[in-house]
């Protein structure tokens, strides 16, 4: 059974029709790249797998259950976790605290032991800040656990940001961008990182990005899309020789 | 000569050593405890002291009630005097009309008790329009619930309407106003520092995101409008037993403003924050009695330069060490440790 | 029948009043997303300028409303330049619970300088008359028609004068437009004087209708036309013209049929309803979070 299946996918705002009528199937461990211009719908597919918005029509099924129409924090329950475009840390909380408030699920007591700190308060609350600094220090963050997160520089708190949606104990990791404003260097280095993440979190994982060496760097399969539609599908050598997807990305009269 | 940042450090470090001993808490309290006992009964302390400590404690418990939704959520409430209304009514009710008069010093922690739950459950009701509203339409509908209580209040004749509740006893005094002061304090605090309270924070900095990492929106709005509100009622029921008189006026407007002044002078999202708020709102306006109606001029203009040069009040988004658990403390300085064991351990096979 | 015209024309007199003091809070959200509760208190000033300026100087209908109009948007530019614009840059509600102080600094004021409530002298000759079984009063009508004039001067100036455009800009990106030659702070100041100008003569006309002024009236009013600002959709100018009549039609309408204590409680209940079911506001548009 694919671990994902998404059929029939459309989505309007207001008479502006975002995403039409998208179809893609993902199989457990795979890594896939959406790619497309700007204002293509792939941030919006992304919303709408996680429960941002509910899907105008289509259906959404992950691991046999159906996603359209559940809150985004039942998705995350379900086992979806995903990063951001501009990033979206609590700001004003510790490194710790962001990866500590994405074990909510994990953590469990009910509120008349947490009001009274007793009863399972202890033992969990020791859990879920063990697990956390431990995942910290594999992300080589355990050093600023007590940072408030907006004084990070960018890299890290890209870093922290992708920490924190695997503290929800994902299967599937959906990663916004993640190289935006990275130089080639730093790029590599984050291809070796994904990497290593499916392999530590056996996550799978797609993928939306612009910087096309580390799409054709490390994705296995591509789906492009252009005003709301799916316009090519494959594997990344052949997208990059088809005249669709380059028309999309550089206009008709470039190509020609 | 001691440098002074030297002994200010010095000091420091004993303070801290101190109120991390295993035995502070237990002697603090237990002293606080027979000291209000003792004030009480036998008038150690001039009995208007005294009232104007119960009156600290009362607003100690509301500003820190309110924090939890105006601070830490990052809402802004503003009819938080309606559920002190509500529990104060209940109160007063109980005591004066349904329990035996005989048995009322006994049961009266049983109706200030049933106060907080009467505005803990009108607080579950608030809480539902948070879920989908957000910012200036949630402060009015909490505005909005504000004026309804009060002016609900004023059309129930049996319980005087605009005419007020008399007959109370005056059952509130120094132990008691320690013993719930202390209690909510703790509460609050305990909350702050759980995985519910995590959630709040979350919900403040970024709604969308903390939905998104599997946080239970609704359920942490729920139970901190729950809590806020249990809190406000409570206080409401010591401030009824203390002058003995309500009416819906003392519950308007003015009073959720007064709260709100509290809060935000004192800092947002800090529970020292509150206790210090209160603390010097309080006894600033007994300060400044003599000047009459000139101390209602005088204060307004501190809190506007107050907001001008630290908008966040005193202790904004700063919490006393005294309040933070070990384990945020040390996190990090355990993680260290345990690193250090595990490479110094002896390669395993 | 005649009960109910009658109570149309309350409704409008009432309406009128909040609407224009609604007006004020919504420029002023408008352009710096700040809610000033200090508003209802340069309500309140603006009763005590005519007061003063009708006692002291005997002046007649026209140059009190004008100097008092000026009075209080000259107060309300002074407030605006010391107290709320060290805050812009700081969070929202900081500035919100300076605005609190300032409302009480003045309410206090006042108090402090006058103790006693006051009485408005008659500035308008007191005609009465009747059609039908509907009496309409000289006041009532000018108070009605110079709301409604006011309404269409600002609205001409917020929709075809190059300032009222700037402050349409403003209030959608502020971080751009000064970069386009606008002069923020001159337009924010002028959206100040305007708004609170409106509401100085709210506070004046208010006065004329009702005997008594005292320094607390513009708490209960303020918050009331803050209720109907929101009502109408926060930020928008309509909105807050229709917010106004909607409240004041409510209330007077409930106390027409209903004993007086029921009053503020229908009417908060009701506004409550309205807004489970329209949570922006009757205009008012949500802010759409992009993800």
């Amino acid at each position: 059974m694919p671990l994902l299946e998404i059929k029939n996918l459309t989505h309007r705002f207001e008479g502006l029709c975002a995403v039409s009528d998208f179809n893609f199937t993902l199989a457990s461990n795979e890594l896939v790249g959406i790619i497309g211009p700007n204002g293509a719908g792939k941030t919006t597919v992304f919303n709408l797998i996680t429960g941002v918005y509910r899907a105008t029509e289509g259906s959404i099924c992950f691991s046999g259950n159906e996603l359209v129409g559940r809150t985004p924090h039942q998705i995350t329950k379900l086992g979806i976790a995903r990063t951001f475009q501009n990033i979206r840390l609590f700001k004003e909380l510790t490194v710790l605290d962001n990866v500590r408030i994405a074990r909510y699920g994990q953590a469990i007591y009910s509120p008349l032991e947490a009001l009274l700190h007793m009863g399972r308060y202890n033992a969990e609350e020791k859990r879920i800040t063990d697990h956390a600094m431990e995942l910290l220090s594999i992300f080589k963050l355990d050093d600023t656990a007590n940072e408030r997160s907006k004084n990070l520089p960018y890299g890290l708190q890209r870093r922290l940001e992708i920490a924190r949606a695997l503290a929800t104990d994902p299967q599937l990791l959906l990663l916004d961008e993640p190289a935006a404003g990275m130089n080639p260097n730093e790029i590599k280095q984050l291809m070796e990182f994904i990497g290593w993440i499916r392999k530590t979190f056996q996550v799978t994982i797609i993928l939306i990005e612009h910087q096309m060496r580390l799409v054709m760097g490390i994705c296995e399969r591509l789906v492009v899309l252009d005003f709301g539609a799916t316009i090519a599908e494959g594997l990344p050598m052949q997208i990059q020789n088809n005249m669709k997807v380059m028309e999309a990305y550089l206009g008709k009269e470039m190509v020609k | 000569m001691p440098k002074l940042s030297a002994v200010y450090n010095n000091l420091l470090g004993k303070y801290q050593a101190v109120i991390a001993h295993k035995l502070f808490w237990p002697i603090f309290l237990t002293a606080g405890l027979l000291f209000s006992i003792a004030a009480s009964t036998f008038d150690i302390l001039d009995l208007y002291l005294q009232l104007i400590l119960i009156y600290v404690g009362i607003n100690i418990i509301l500003t820190v009630s309110l924090n939890l939704i105006n601070g830490y959520m990052g809402e802004f409430s503003i009819g938080h005097a309606g559920f002190m209304a509500i529990g104060a009514y209940i109160a007063s009710i109980l005591t004066v009309n349904i329990f035996p008069s005989s048995a009322i010093t006994f049961l009266f922690p049983v109706a200030v008790l049933a106060g907080g739950l009467g505005a803990a459950l009108v607080g579950l009701v608030v809480a539902v329009p948070s879920f989908k509203t957000r910012g200036d339409y949630l402060a009015i509908v909490t505005l909005a619930f504000g004026m309804i209580v009060k002016s609900g209040i004023e059309n129930i004749d049996v319980i005087g309407g605009p005419r007020g509740f008399l007959g109370m006893e005056k059952l509130t005094n120094l132990p008691w106003v320690f013993f719930w002061t202390i209690l909510s304090v703790w509460i609050i605090r305990n909350l702050v520092y759980s995985k519910f309270g995590r959630g709040v924070l979350s919900i403040r900095e970024d709604e969308i995101a903390s939905d998104l990492m599997g946080v239970n929106t609704r359920q942490v709005k729920v139970i901190a409008f729950v809590v806020s509100s249990f809190f406000a009622g409570i206080a409401g029921g010591l401030f009824a037993h203390t002058i003995q008189y309500i009416n819906p006026r003392m519950f308007d407007i003015i009073k959720s403003t007064d709260i709100l002044i509290m809060v935000y002078m004192g800092g947002i999202a800090s529970i020292a924050g509150s206790i210090l708020g209160a603390f010097i709102y309080t006894i600033l306006l007994e300060i400044l009695r003599p000047l009459g109606v000139w101390r209602m001029v005088l204060m307004p203009l501190m809190l506007v330069l107050l907001m001008i040069y630290r908008p966040r009040g005193i202790m904004g988004m700063r919490e006393a060490r005294l309040f933070i658990p070990l384990r945020d403390l040390l996190a990090s300085k355990l993680w260290r440790q345990k690193k250090k064991e595990i490479s110094d351990a002896p390669a395993g096979d | 029948m005649v009960y109910i015209f009658q109570q149309i024309l309350n409704a409008l007199q009432l309406g009128s009043i909040y609407a224009l003091i609604a007006l004020g809070y919504t420029m002023v959200y408008g352009i710096l997303t700040m809610i000033n509760f200090a508003h209802g208190d340069l309500f309140m000033v603006g009763a005590f300028f005519c007061f003063l300026i009708a006692v002291y100087l005997k002046l007649s209908f026209v140059p009190t409303l004008l100097l008092s109009m000026l009075g209080v948007a000259f107060l309300g530019v002074v407030i605006e330049r010391l107290a709320y614009k060290p805050l812009r840059t700081a969070p929202r509600v900081s500035a919100i619970i300076t605005a609190l102080g300032v409302g009480l600094f003045l309410e206090n004021f006042t108090l402090a300088l006058n103790p006693y409530p006051q009485h408005i002298p008659a500035l308008i000759a007191d005609q009465t008359w009747t059609i039908g079984n509907v009496s309409i009063s000289s006041l009532q009508i000018i108070i009605i028609a110079l709301s409604l004039l006011l309404m269409l001067v600002l609205d001409f100036i917020v929709q075809r004068t190059k300032a009222g455009m700037a402050m349409r800009a403003i209030s959608w990106d502020k971080t751009v437009v000064p970069l386009m030659g606008v002069p923020v702070n001159k337009i924010i100041s002028l959206t100040f004087a305007i708004g609170t100008g409106l509401g100085g003569a709210a506070g004046m006309m208010y006065g004329l209708a009702y005997p008594v002024i005292d320094p607390y009236m513009g708490i209960m009013v303020g918050w009331k036309a803050f209720i109907s600002a929101v009502v109408g959709g926060i930020g928008n100018i309509r909105g807050a013209m229709i917010g106004g009549f909607i409240l004041g039609s409510v209330e007077i309408m409930v106390a027409a049929f209903l004993p007086s204590t029921y009053r503020d409680f229908v009417a908060f209940t009701l506004l409550l309803i309205l807004l489970i079911f329209r949570p922006y506001g009757i205009l008012g548009k949500p802010n759409p979070q992009k993800v």
